[in-house]
């Protein structure tokens, strides 16, 4: 569900004919800032998590690794990502990213989804899933960058992360941030966000990490969850982190292009019917009679989806 | 020191190999006329302790210590540089140290040298500073306060031992003489914080006449540590056991022969908020248990308990902080508190004393017991105890009244030894005054240098930093004027802390900042009873080693004092059997046997694993998420293996040296999958002095399954 106390400025498979609300436009842009450095892998996120969003996952299997539960999925929205790094002079890291939906100002989940409503992107920057709208077709997943959203085998619905969006909209932090015994997890507007960045990685650029960085990629407008990297000159390193994330092509070329064309034609097939019936009348046959026009209803049912825009 | 102490081929004097201990006797001070220690603050004597402690440590050369422990000579220096350069005025540093050091026979003295470390830098008494143990439970801290070893009463005094018969015969052997003269020796107070104490235990029993109970207690006649207590088990001379809190069967070495053990007793009661292993040794799990029950006649009582969210109390942190905690939520179904529990069973065996009498049923019938309700005391009334009352009008040296008869008393310095106080723990006193429970002030305003006082309440005296006179020089100059702690006004030590120290002796005064040691200075030599495997710390290997000769050259390889049953010889391997080395620890994700019980906690590590090093995992053909076997000479368990390159293959003593990490977290009962008790595979043998056992090394084979 929307939250009435908070604007919507994205809605999916949604046209911008309809004003969406935008009653506050004093909202500012929130962001979480995980900084990979002070991380120590405990998983305290993942159970706060759990317990905030009273997600139950499968007692699962160990696969050789750390991580656990071994993926995300529709019950782990978040999980710890350990990724050994050795690096030419034999020094071992041991890189944690802790891994969830980034929250992306372009969010491609929202732009490829074909459920009216069913992905929000609030005025805050959260993206939120609208489980109850959802039709499982798993689009989201094609159109995410990050590999995040999963389909519950469960509800066929899919689900992610959602920044705590219930917990923001009343002005607390994310449980993730709250629970964090390291303080490697922040919370707040964007602009702190990215001078608390700054001021970190300064700090670990003179302890010798150079390549020290914030995350927050252009390819995607930004995210609302940003990473302070020591290696941020390679953000694969963090268990294929995507150095440039972008939308697919597939999903832009569909919804960018495909779509308008889809709809012009549409419109133009109409348009064609139009004229013909005023130019030329109904097409009549001797055993039937004249057909009714088109009715407004057929009209309504369609639009939505032949020419919706997502922005 | 003595002339007669000497240190050779691994051994100190006074060796007698045939009992593995020592003759102590040579491992003292040269004494002069008065019977003070002959010191010598040129330090030019060639029998200094620092002189001493230089030769016996000459032998660590960088590469030896890297021979020996596989670390490479340049970490090595880069950590005795970064530390010794924390020896400037201005810097400190301080050494957290948790069950990585003391899991050895040998943890002890591990300890003791990073302790001797910090004196050597000045790092002790700074704020910042010193030596803080990361406590493996919440509690031990407490634990170790009240005095729940078996050769300790409350506040760090000892049981008496069989030969103190008197008390005078104990007074004598505990309170200790000035080594020195002019120094404070606290411990010269033993006596005020003993009758204390007994008057606790006896309350109107406890008379001078006869000797305030004293022959009442308990008189050792050897150590009664765990490991010690389940050999008697095994012995078949235990006839019942309580477990209170406590998971025996996963939490001791030899899991297999902790299950024999079991099974020789009458009956067992267990008291946990949790179904653990212990309660169900009888039971068969397969290969995780495999028993017969019908074969196992000890009769099981599980006493369901309260966990520590569920009662009121405190819980003291590492940092010696008594911070009071509240009911956050009632005990499930019919489980008590422990105190409940203990009240009961304790009014119960009381009331069968007093009807059938017994072998010796006055220390049970003499015992004070008077809470409100006998069977239920609480934590509130246990904790003002612990803290303890004035039995009569308190004066001081003027006469005037102090604290009234009845009141519950401000400080330890109150103590009496003629009867009029009364406090089981002397450590506590000032916890719970007149002016309220001090453990649940929640006051953090900063009174310097991080220092919030009125934040719960640390034992002793508040104190926060102990030894923080040495913060300072002679002339009383902080070392860092940036960073003072304590001041002395002209009159008076005061400051952002509690001085430790007399708050009237001015600088210069000649009194030393180790006001609790007779001679007033920090110790670099452990001398007559402290420690059992020597004055100055020395580097043993494991019991089950891979190393057949020590790079130093002495004959004694083992800790030559760590105590070693007869029967637990052939359940030690060799390296040609088990030519790996393994370790035990705990993950974050869990916490020991308990948190597994937790679903949320289990799906954060749901199945059992050990980490092999990549090196070793590529030699056997192991990948990650296969199923590997891991055996000692004492048991197996079988694990999915983590491949890792954080365990490293070691270059130690010129052979490869392969390391397996097994996290010791599952079992056959809780939430997660089960698993084999890592324990199944650690050897019965503990630390020299405190009996911890040796979880951190010990040989493995490993193999895929």
């Amino acid at each position: 569900m929307g939250m009435q106390s908070q604007d919507i400025i994205r809605r999916s498979a949604t046209n911008g004919l309809t004003p969406l609300p935008q009653a506050r436009s004093h909202e500012q842009e929130v962001a979480k800032l995980i900084d990979v450095s002070l991380c120590t892998g405990c998983k305290g996120c993942q159970v706060a998590c759990s317990e905030w969003n009273d997600l139950r996952d499968e007692i699962g299997h160990n696969v050789g690794v750390y991580d656990n539960p071994a993926n995300l999925t529709a019950e782990t929205w978040t999980v710890i990502r350990f990724d050994e790094r050795e690096d030419e002079a034999g020094k071992l890291e041991w890189l944690l990213r802790k891994e969830g939906c980034m929250h992306c100002a372009e969010p491609g989940c929202l732009k490829a989804c074909p459920s009216p409503g069913a992905i929000l992107q609030f005025a805050n920057g959260i993206v939120d899933f609208q489980s109850e709208q959802c039709i499982g077709c798993g689009y989201c997943i094609a159109g995410c960058p990050f590999d995040i959203p999963r389909i519950s085998q469960k509800d066929n619905h899919a689900y992610k992360c959602t920044l705590c969006s219930d917990r923001v909209a009343v002005g607390q932090e994310p449980a993730c941030v709250k629970t964090c015994p390291t303080g490697a997890i922040s919370f707040g507007s964007k602009a702190e966000m990215k001078d608390l960045a700054a001021t970190r990685v300064q700090e670990l650029q003179s302890r010798g990490h150079e390549g020290a960085g914030l995350y927050d990629p252009a390819g995607v407008g930004g995210t609302h969850v940003m990473y302070v990297l020591t290696h941020a000159d390679q953000p694969s390193l963090y268990h294929r982190l995507p150095d440039n994330p972008q939308i697919s092509p597939v999903v832009r070329g569909w919804k960018e292009w495909l779509k308008p064309v889809g709809a012009l034609g549409f419109i133009a097939t109409l348009a064609g019917a139009f004229v013909h019936y005023m130019g030329v009348g109904a097409n009549t046959t001797d055993e039937t009679p004249p057909p009714e026009p088109k009715s407004k209803q057929d009209n309504a049912e369609h639009d939505p989806n032949e020419n919706g825009r997502d922005a | 020191m003595r002339e007669d102490f000497s240190f050779h081929e691994g051994l100190f004097s006074g060796y007698d190999a045939e009992k593995r201990s020592y003759d102590k006797s040579s491992w003292a001070y040269e004494r002069d006329a008065q019977g003070y220690a002959v010191v010598d603050p040129t330090l030019q004597n060639p029998r200094c302790v620092i002189n001493l402690l230089r030769q016996h440590a000459a032998r660590y050369t960088p590469e030896v210590v890297a021979q020996l422990t596989g670390t490479p000579e340049k970490d090595f220096l880069h950590v005795c540089e970064t530390l010794a350069a924390t020896s400037a005025p201005d810097l400190t540093s301080t050494i957290l140290f948790a069950l990585g050091w003391t899991h050895h026979t040998n943890g002890t003295q591990i300890i003791r040298t990073a302790a001797m470390i910090q004196l050597l830098l000045g790092n002790v008494g700074m704020a910042g500073g010193g030596l803080n143990a990361l406590r493996g439970h919440s509690n031990i801290q407490g634990y170790t306060d009240l005095g729940l070893l078996s050769l300790r009463l409350p506040g760090y005094m000892n049981l008496p031992k069989d030969s103190q018969q008197t008390l005078e015969s104990y007074m004598q052997a505990v309170v200790p003489h000035a080594d020195e003269p002019g120094q404070v020796n606290y411990w010269h107070n033993t006596p005020k914080f003993f009758v204390s104490l007994m008057k606790t235990l006896w309350g109107e029993h406890a008379t001078p006449t006869n000797n305030w109970g004293y022959d009442w207690l308990p008189k050792w006649d050897r150590s009664y540590d765990m490991l010690a207590y389940f050999e008697m088990m095994h012995q078949g001379k235990v006839n019942g056991y309580i477990a209170q809190g406590f998971n025996p069967l996963a939490a001791m070495p030899d899991k297999n022969r902790i299950r024999e053990s079991l099974s020789k007793l009458r009956f067992l009661v267990t008291m946990d908020p949790l179904d653990t292993e212990t309660s169900n040794f009888w039971q068969n799990e397969g290969t995780y248990n495999d028993v017969k029950p019908e074969d196992i006649q000890t009769e099981v009582f599980r006493l369901p308990a309260s966990c520590f969210a569920e009662e009121n109390g405190s819980i003291v942190n590492s940092a010696r902080w008594l911070q009071w905690h509240f009911e956050g939520a009632k005990p499930p179904g019919d489980a008590w508190n422990d105190g409940h529990i203990i009240g009961t069973i304790f009014t119960k065996l009381r009331a069968l004393y007093a009807k059938e009498g017994g072998a010796y049923p006055e220390p049970v019938l003499n015992m004070q017991w008077n809470y409100r309700a006998p069977e239920d005391p609480t934590p509130e009334e246990v904790a003002k105890e612990a803290n303890g009352y004035a039995l009569a009008d308190i004066t001081d040296d003027k006469g005037k009244v102090v604290v009234r008869r009845g009141e519950l008393l401000p400080d330890f310095a109150v103590m009496k030894d003629d009867g009029s106080t009364a406090s089981f723990c002397w450590i506590f006193a000032g916890s719970w005054t007149q002016a309220g429970n001090q453990m649940a002030r929640r006051d953090n305003t900063d009174t310097g240098l991080g220092t919030t006082p009125g934040w719960a309440w640390a034992w002793p005296a508040n104190r926060r930093i102990l030894y923080n006179r040495a913060s300072l020089d002679v002339q009383g100059r902080p070392w860092d004027p940036k960073r003072q702690i304590i001041a002395w006004d002209g009159e008076r030590w005061g400051g952002a802390d509690v001085p430790d120290y007399p708050l009237t002796s001015p600088p210069n005064s000649g009194v030393g900042p180790y006001i609790m040691h007779s001679e007033g200075v920090g110790l670099l030599f452990a001398g007559g009873d402290k420690l059992v495997d020597g004055p100055f710390p020395e580097h043993y290997e494991p019991t089950e080693t891979p190393v057949l000769s020590s790079a130093l050259g002495k004959t004694a390889l083992r800790n030559p004092a760590a105590r070693f049953y007869a029967d637990e010889k052939p359940r030690m391997g060799n390296p040609t059997e088990y030519p790996y080395v393994a370790t035990t620890y705990s993950i974050t994700e869990l916490f020991r046997h308990w948190t597994k019980h937790s679903r949320i906690n289990a799906i954060m590590q749901p199945e059992q694993f050990v980490e092999i090093g990549d090196k070793l995992a590529g030699k056997l053909g192991i990948n990650a998420g296969d199923m590997v076997r891991v055996s000692s000479h004492r048991g197996y368990i079988e694990a999915k293996a983590v491949v890792t390159k954080r365990l490293k293959r070691l270059s130690v003593m010129g052979k490869d040296l392969d390391q397996v990490g097994v996290p010791c977290h599952w079992g056959f009962k809780g939430a997660a999958r089960k698993g084999y008790l890592a324990n199944t595979l650690t050897p019965g043998i503990g630390d020299a002095n405190s009996q911890t056992p040796e979880f951190k090394a010990f040989l493995v084979n490993v193999e895929k399954v």
